[in-house]
């Protein structure tokens, strides 16, 4: 008896971590009703992405500023801190635009806080810092982040947590996600162009320790009736695409599947180099895109080798499949 | 040691790669060492590695023939290992144009380390992973030679599928770390690190014993891993590879080789470890970009990219590929780009003689379309812009920036979106 419980504590212990932190994957479904804080909220970016995303009409309703509690910025309320935030607005997400040096403390201010979303914007997180956010992260299940190093999670017409320039979108049938910003922008631009519009757009970011990967997106996707389509953006680094494409296999076949397109970025990268994001490079021979794309497609996804192509790509899926 | 690793597949997830071994890829890369990617000489590492209490062969560096004589003599040791110090691997079997053969010379008389240091020493040093002309040896190693019983291989990463640290270790060392996980699998021996734990005495001297390590020197073993873990998070390593951990006849445990690499991100915090950076074999090129914060990666072809965002920018690359051109680099001008970023960017594309025509791809998203906009038609007028230029541009405040480029009236053929741009960029040089 004692011998199965140790058993069942040990598979508990292995398994739970990653359990418990994926109970909350549907935080990232932000809507109309969404209130939104921001930390970093009078800096330079705060300031100007805060703007940008009251003009879409999202319910940003104040912001955190050590030292600045008590004052008003942008019209809105600025608090000493997230709790303080949160407790004071009803927020239930953040979006973070808080420096390098000071990023991680942020985020964990956020999952202190017990706020369901938080969305980090900035780039230039050291890895090690982010290993011990995730490891804070992974055993806790109120708080959802999103990034860092990443462009943030919008939904057209309803909700834009940050810096995406929101007039590209449309509400529409398709399910973006990607670990690069301006190439979901190329996406969100063909889908819009070809009449399909998005449904939920999540940059995971391009960093190699992050909050969200592909396969926490893919579920909500998967779920969600308003979703039809998928396209999903990889890059070269790390195995994250291989994972996403061993979930598709499992979750995502048969006469129901719903199509995924997809694209995968540094064909052409030496192996070796960091290609502008932390988590993309090619390493003791891991992580190239040919074995992503290989992997990719070996689950049904139907892979673009051009990037411009995804919007028409998708179009012709949804003609196949007499979706339109 | 160190040149006997390859950048073959690698051990489930596990990251071999060797710094040095970024020269000999199968790309047609043919640029040196990389820059933006923190590269130390073999006694940078060694004295991080000592300051952290790691046991490495003891050693002195000179500049001059002189001073390799008096480490030599200081030493005191019954043998000596002279070991030019350049970044390249591969210097064992190179050659000096001074023409002394080999880059590693190993004897028991201080007067000819003095000798041989002469003729390395200010001369250029070429082997497989150096280009043709080889590189100029400014420094060389005098250190105790040691006898090597026994080799083995440890390795500590930070690994994305375990979500932090991990350590890596086999008994077979001194070769291909890839071979061995192919071959005897069994033989690759790995610790998941608890960031905030840290090693345990557990995991330190259960590593030391799957390495080989038995009776006194497992417990030295133990101890040298956990100053590697010491300094792996000291120095904020993405990894530290040392290969071998080697054992003494003697009974001493000693790294003989290590390669480690650093978290560009924590360059704010690594001010020291970063201020070592030699960038006297890097691409000229790339170093300049880097004094503006432009994420610069030279590459082989003739187009150049000049792109917003890294995924984009690697996809440029790709599609230019696609339509049969070759992109003379990888460039990501980043969100928060300044006019002047542009402008020094640009001029730095046009200086690259191999440059035939240049792509501008940006989607604005922080970008401001007319802000690149204003940047290139500045540096097209004042650098007389010479190779065909097409641009593509989308997003924040994109009729403004078209605007501004068709007003400029300069020679710009513009491109609806990337495949259209690829297609115009290669077609451009097609014409010449």
């Amino acid at each position: 008896m004692s011998h199965c419980r140790l058993f069942a504590r040990l598979l508990l212990q292995q398994a739970g971590v990653r359990h418990c932190y994926t109970g909350n994957r549907n935080n990232l479904y932000i809507n109309k009703n969404t209130k939104v804080i921001c930390q970093g909220f009078t800096g330079k970016q705060g300031t100007f992405h805060s703007q940008q995303s009251l003009d879409y009409g999202s319910q940003l309703v104040g912001g955190v500023s050590p030292g600045k509690g008590g004052k008003t910025h942008l019209g809105l309320p600025v608090f000493n801190s997230v709790k303080e935030a949160k407790d004071g607005t009803g927020a239930q997400a953040t979006v973070i635009y808080v420096p390098p040096p000071f990023a991680a403390a942020a985020i964990i201010e956020a999952i202190d806080a017990e706020i369901p979303l938080a969305v980090c914007i900035t780039e230039g997180i050291p890895q090690q810092d982010m290993v011990r956010v995730k490891h804070k992260l992974l055993r806790q299940n109120k708080t959802r982040l999103v990034g860092p190093n990443c462009p943030g999670v919008i939904n057209p017409g309803e909700c834009k947590i940050g810096i995406m320039p929101g007039h590209i979108h449309k509400k529409g049938r398709i399910g973006i996600v990607s670990r690069s910003g301006t190439l979901t922008y190329e996406a969100v631009h063909q889908t819009t162009q070809v009449g399909l519009g998005q449904s939920l757009c999540i940059g995971i970011g391009g960093d190699p320790f992050n909050g969200t990967n592909f396969i926490d997106c893919l579920e909500v996707f998967l779920k969600d009736p308003k979703t039809e389509g998928i396209i999903l953006i990889g890059e070269i680094g790390g195995d994250a695409e291989e994972n996403a494409a061993e979930y598709l296999k499992q979750h995502n076949s048969g006469a129901n599947a719903k199509p995924v397109v997809s694209f995968i970025a540094g064909l052409t990268a030496p192996p070796g180099r960091r290609m502008g994001h932390a988590g993309a490079i090619i390493a003791g021979g891991k992580g190239g895109a040919k074995e992503k794309i290989a992997a990719l497609q070996s689950a049904g996804v139907v892979v673009s080798m051009s990037p411009a192509q995804l919007g028409s790509t998708m179009y012709k899926e949804f003609e196949k499949r007499k979706m339109l | 040691m160190a040149a006997s690793m390859a950048c073959q597949a690698a051990v489930r997830g596990l990251r071999a790669a060797s710094t040095k071994q970024l020269l000999v890829s199968q790309n047609q890369l043919s640029r040196v060492s990389p820059r933006r990617w923190l590269n130390l000489q073999e006694y940078q590492s060694k004295k991080l590695m000592q300051d952290s209490g790691v046991i490495v062969q003891r050693f002195f560096v000179a500049d001059t023939a002189s001073e390799a004589l008096e480490a030599a003599k200081r030493l005191k040791a019954k043998e000596i290992v002279l070991k030019a110090q350049i970044l390249a691997g591969g210097r064992g079997k190179g050659v000096f144009d001074s023409g002394l053969k080999g880059g590693v010379h190993l004897t028991k008389d201080p007067a000819v380390v003095g000798d041989l240091a002469g003729k390395m020493l200010g001369f250029n040093l070429t082997t497989k992973q150096t280009p043709k002309e080889g590189v100029k040896v400014k420094t060389v190693m005098v250190a105790e030679a040691l006898d090597i019983s026994r080799e083995t291989y440890f390795a500590i990463l930070m690994d994305r599928s375990c979500n932090g640290p991990v350590m890596v270790g086999s008994p077979q060392g001194g070769v291909d770390i890839e071979e061995v996980a192919a071959t005897t699998p069994e033989l690759i021996f790995k610790e998941v690190i608890d960031i905030f734990e840290g090693v345990r005495d557990d995991q330190a001297l259960r590593m030391a014993a799957n390495l080989g390590f038995k009776g006194p020197l497992e417990r030295q073993a133990a101890d040298q891993i956990k100053r590697l873990y010491d300094l792996f998070l000291k120095v904020d390593a993405t990894q530290v590879e040392v290969n071998p951990l080697g054992e003494t006849p003697e009974g001493q445990v000693v790294c003989f080789d290590a390669k480690i690499n650093f978290d560009d991100n924590a360059e704010f915090r690594q001010k020291a470890v970063f201020a070592l950076d030699d960038t006297a074999e890097s691409d000229p090129l790339e170093t300049e970009a880097a004094k503006y914060d432009l994420k610069y990666i030279g590459l082989d072809g003739n187009i150049a990219c000049f792109v917003n965002g890294a995924g984009l920018a690697m996809a440029t690359c790709d599609i230019i590929d696609l339509h049969g051109g070759r992109p003379a680099n990888f460039l990501d001008l980043g969100g928060g780009v300044k006019e002047n970023q542009v402008y020094v960017a640009f001029k730095l594309l046009t200086a690259d003689p191999k440059v035939e025509a240049i792509l501008v791809n940006i989607f604005g998203g922080i970008v401001n379309c007319a802000i690149i906009a204003n940047g290139i038609t500045k540096a097209c007028r004042e650098l007389e812009l010479k190779v065909p230029l097409v641009v593509r541009l989308e997003g924040t405040n994109v009729q403004e920036a078209k605007r501004i480029l068709a007003e400029s009236g300069l020679p710009i053929t513009s491109a609806t979106d990337l495949d259209d741009a690829a297609k115009k960029a290669v077609a451009a040089i097609a014409k010449k």
